[in-house]
């Protein structure tokens, strides 16, 4: 039963740690190394997932669980199962096959769904966005709503409307390309992509989706991050323009996210504290050693 | 390809200015097309596939006139920067439920969204009508 009790401490370690990085802010002056905290934490809720099933039903065998499973396989051809391993062990082990098959099926899904979606929008802008001197390497949208966005891939594009041609002042117009060149070059859709599939195989959980928000928001961070290195003012600004711009007033209290993310991203470009580095490297080390103890445990160590 | 799909924005751009509702046409024949692009000096079988192309994308539509096809845009050039923009603001959700967290296109990455709440749902509500007049 230790590995059992190993992998439910760390599935239990696991939920605290996101529950307590969601609702961190020191994370805002570290958003690379958080970013990198919580890719660690979602591929551990992933292993501990199916870790607590396999390494349950699997005790019997004893060692490591990859060397359990290969011999239940060899036992099941034979049609020869040790006694202990009765309907209850069975059943457990069936469990967590089925949640690894489940989590794989619901990510190479989003990941195809993802490109099927992107494929179908370049294809579109292809044919109606057009290039314009004033945003040289960007493709412009004729709509007056303001718009900025990056389409990802392997010739990442990076759009704007006229709408935000109109909105923002040349600099605003240059710290907006910058950012959005950011999130093209360090492939943030990928970064994104686990929370996505977690949040879709999962049952709608509270702290999941507090942890997708929070690695949302750290994203566009660190894009901020790289943008204010050359348009430290401009950003600030294009960001207080693309928060003022609704032209129809929204009911009071039906603010959306939206508008606290924009705030925070504000409020952090005016902290001007150093970066918490030894609460960041102590948070990075703890989370990859949640992701790397299942994997021990399922290898043998 | 990046050519290829130049082309079929020029192409498109010929049958859209055929198009305008001010005057109505009843679509372009390769021919026709080709003429309208005759400064690029394009083979008719090039505009022929550029044409096939976008009728199997569902850009246009064709429709038998005597021996010649005939193509017309399959929505007008706003219906299709309405659908983008859906999906730029993030507001493209089927059936309209409000994008849970995690669960956003994540197929694009938006600098900022400057439109929540009940005015995303507005301006959702009034591209998606856009978009289906014109296609409809």
């Amino acid at each position: 039963m230790g590995q059992v009790a190993v992998l439910a401490a760390v599935l239990a370690g696991t939920v605290l740690a996101v529950r307590l990085l969601a609702r961190a802010r020191w994370t805002w002056r570290l958003p690379r190394v958080a970013i990198l905290s919580w890719q660690a934490l979602g591929l551990a809720i992933g292993l501990a997932l199916i870790g607590v099933p396999l390494a349950f039903g699997l005790a019997p065998y004893g060692g490591p669980t990859a060397s359990a499973a290969t011999r239940l396989v060899g036992d099941l051809v034979r049609g020869d199962l040790p006694p202990a391993m009765g309907p209850v062990r069975l059943a457990a082990v069936a469990v967590g096959v089925a949640v690894a098959a489940r989590l794989l099926w619901v990510t190479g899904a989003s990941a195809l769904e993802v490109v099927r979606d992107r494929r179908r929008h370049r294809d579109l802008l292809t044919l109606v966005g057009r290039r314009d001197p004033a945003v040289p390497g960007a493709l412009v949208l004729d709509h007056p709503t303001a718009a900025a966005y990056c389409l990802p891939g392997l010739r990442p594009t990076v759009v704007v409307s006229a709408g935000a041609l109109a909105l923002l002042r040349r600099a605003e117009l240059d710290a907006v390309l910058s950012h959005e060149r950011a999130h093209a070059v360090e492939r943030h859709d990928i970064v994104l992509l686990p929370f996505l599939a977690l949040t879709r195989a999962l049952p709608p959980l509270g702290w999941l989706l507090a942890a997708s928000e929070a690695v949302e928001l750290l994203v566009e961070m660190r894009a901020d991050d790289r943008a204010r290195r050359h348009h430290a003012a401009a950003l600030a600004a294009a960001l207080r323009r693309f928060a003022d711009a609704p032209a129809v007033h929204a009911p009071a209290g039906a603010l959306a996210v939206a508008d606290r993310a924009i705030a925070a991203r504000l409020e952090r470009l005016c902290d001007h504290r150093p970066p918490p580095l030894v609460r960041g490297a102590a948070t990075l080390g703890l989370c990859t050693a949640l992701a790397a103890a299942p994997l021990a445990l399922f290898l043998g160590g | 390809m990046a050519g290829l799909g130049e082309l079929e924005r020029a192409v498109m751009e010929v049958l859209w200015a055929r198009d305008a509702p001010a005057d109505p046409t009843d679509g372009a024949t390769v021919r026709e097309v080709a003429d309208a692009l005759a400064d690029r000096k394009l083979a008719y079988t090039t505009v022929m596939t550029v044409l096939d192309r976008l009728a199997g994308k569902g850009m246009v539509v064709r429709h038998r006139d005597g021996r010649a096809w005939r193509y017309r845009p399959a929505a007008p050039r706003e219906a299709y920067i309405a659908q983008l923009m859906l999906d730029a603001l993030d507001l493209a959700r089927p059936g309209g439920a409000p994008a849970g967290a995690g669960d956003r296109g994540a197929a694009l990455v938006r600098f900022a969204r400057s439109v929540s709440g009940a005015e995303a749902e507005l301006l959702r509500r009034a591209l998606e009508d856009q978009a289906r007049e014109r296609e409809g």
